[in-house]
């Protein structure tokens, strides 16, 4: 019987799944609803120098990546099993389309985040 | 004191290998009392109006797990669930999901009991043999806490027909079959994880499951196989990232 | 003992068939919304990184309300996933002697407890 490498995507589907439970829904209210429309929270607390101030601090830049790729991690995983829910055939394609995407996603945001800088 | 008698419609799954390309329905009004569970309206099918419907019983008081059926499309043992809950709506009756249909309300049973059962050993592997002149094994009531209720499976298959995973992919050795395994796992008398994880830790193991968890749900003895696969898949995990350390791979 | 012939039924819609099945699959319709807002987070890291004007074409693109009804959605889902995660969250640790309703209300509480943080944190971080 082989052994699964599904511990690897699970692992990072668990640390995506527990880090969204915890946060997302005040994360996505907070980026997609208050900043943009000045509810609760200033219209400018996004602006470009306000960000970039942020996001060149070391625990912003750790906790920016942590985001953005273990939300891809968790969603990618639960995506390819809903594909096999809904009757799609899933095999190596899809794996390396989905978790490929999410190795990219993590990549670039690790690049933009070095790119932004100290 | 008099009932007055109420008549409550079974709709039936019927299909007969010999004559049949597909199954088909067919409804029976049957009179019933409160009483009634669902396995005595099919038996008074089969007594008094149609005596060709085929389904499995025996003991009538769900601890054989021969019963089990699509009870309108929720898996049930026929004997544990009664007309009068269902009334005055139809009560439909199909074979158990996810298995091929024999006869009727009778699924082919073969790949649970010839492949699941047999690849999760579900016997006590011990470290060393003991004669029975160096006496039993001992255990603690707290030892076995840790798995008895995982003890508690009749083999009804109502997880099985509650488990897309297994509908969509048979290979998956499914929710009881895992359960088994680790009640075997669990069992302070027994030093055979290593080999059963050689099945748990594939594909068709615990990776199989994506937590539905309707198992655990439809479970008429409180096995909870859905807690048993889960929580093998942090020990799995944990063992994979760890066997690269100790020497014989994890326990 | 020749072949009996059986018959297979079609896995097709199967999880249209039971309320336990569409609830479970709107559990797992949250992945590609977060996977959707984790793309667009990271395109607002690229533009930030790649300078001002691409920057503020995100941000306006941000405001769009399309993209607020949007995240108002994906808020919904993640409500929703924050409740189903910590419901399923017993089923992955060993046996405790914890009842599992005792380990959801912790987690939901933890999950309050975090997102009024995060708030908090932006109300001081702007104010």
């Amino acid at each position: 019987m082989k052994r699964s490498n599904a511990p690897v995507f699970w692992a990072l589907f668990g640390a995506g799944g527990m880090l969204s439970a915890l946060i997302a829904p005040m994360l996505v209210f907070i980026t997609g609803i208050a900043v943009p429309t000045g509810f609760l929270l200033p219209a400018d607390a996004m602006s470009y120098e306000r960000m970039l101030r942020f996001a060149h601090n070391g625990f912003a830049k750790l906790a920016l990546l942590a985001v953005v790729s273990l939300f891809l991690w968790h969603g990618g995983l639960r995506m390819y099993h809903s594909l096999h829910h809904l009757g799609f055939h899933t095999g190596a394609g899809s794996k390396l389309v989905i978790h490929g995407i999410s190795l990219l996603g993590t990549v670039a945001a690790a690049w933009a985040l070095l790119t932004i800088g100290f | 004191m008099t009932e007055s008698v109420r008549t409550i419609a079974i709709e039936c799954l019927r299909y007969n290998p010999e004559t049949d390309e597909a199954p088909h329905y067919q409804t029976y009004d049957v009179p019933f009392t409160d009483d009634m569970s669902v396995l005595e309206g099919l038996q008074y099918i089969k007594d008094e109006l149609d005596g060709s419907l085929t389904f499995r019983w025996s003991c009538r008081m769900a601890i054989c797990g021969s019963c089990g059926s699509m009870v309108n499309g929720v898996p049930q043992l026929s004997c544990h669930t009664f007309l009068r809950n269902y009334y005055p709506g139809k009560v439909r009756i199909e074979p158990l999901n996810h298995f091929p249909i024999l006869r009727d309300l009778a699924i082919d049973q073969t790949d649970f009991v010839r492949n699941k059962l047999p690849a999760i050993k579900p016997y006590l592997i011990a470290k060393e043999d003991k004669t029975l002149a160096q006496g039993e094994f001992l255990q603690t009531p707290g030892e076995m806490h840790k798995y008895y209720h995982y003890s508690e499976c009749i083999n009804c298959l109502l997880c099985y027909a509650a488990c897309p995973q297994y509908g969509l992919n048979p290979e998956f050795a499914g929710p009881a079959a895992i359960a088994l395994m680790h009640r075997y796992n669990a069992d302070s008398r027994d030093a055979g994880r290593a080999e059963r994880m050689q099945l748990g830790n594939s594909d068709e193991g615990v990776w199989g499951c994506t937590l539905v968890g309707y198992c655990s749900e439809v479970c008429p003895k409180g096995v909870d196989p859905a807690h048993a696969i889960n929580q093998n898949k942090v020990a799995s995990t944990v063992d994979y990232f760890l066997r690269f350390l100790t020497p014989h791979g994890g326990k | 003992m020749s072949q009996v012939r059986t018959y297979t039924r079609p896995m097709a819609g199967w999880w249209r068939k039971n309320p336990y099945f569409v609830k479970y699959m709107i559990r797992e319709a949250s992945a590609p919304l977060f996977y959707a807002y984790a793309l667009w987070l990271l395109a607002g890291l690229v533009a930030l990184a790649r300078g001002e004007a691409a920057y503020n074409t995100w941000r306006s693109a941000s405001s769009h309300p399309l993209s607020i009804l949007l995240h108002a959605v994906v808020v919904v889902f993640a409500i929703y996933h924050t409740w189903t995660w910590f419901r399923v969250l017993p089923k992955t640790t060993p046996d405790i002697d914890v009842q599992p309703r005792v380990l959801v209300a912790a987690g939901v509480a933890v999950a309050v407890v975090c997102c009024a943080a995060l708030f908090a944190f932006a109300w001081w971080a702007t104010r």
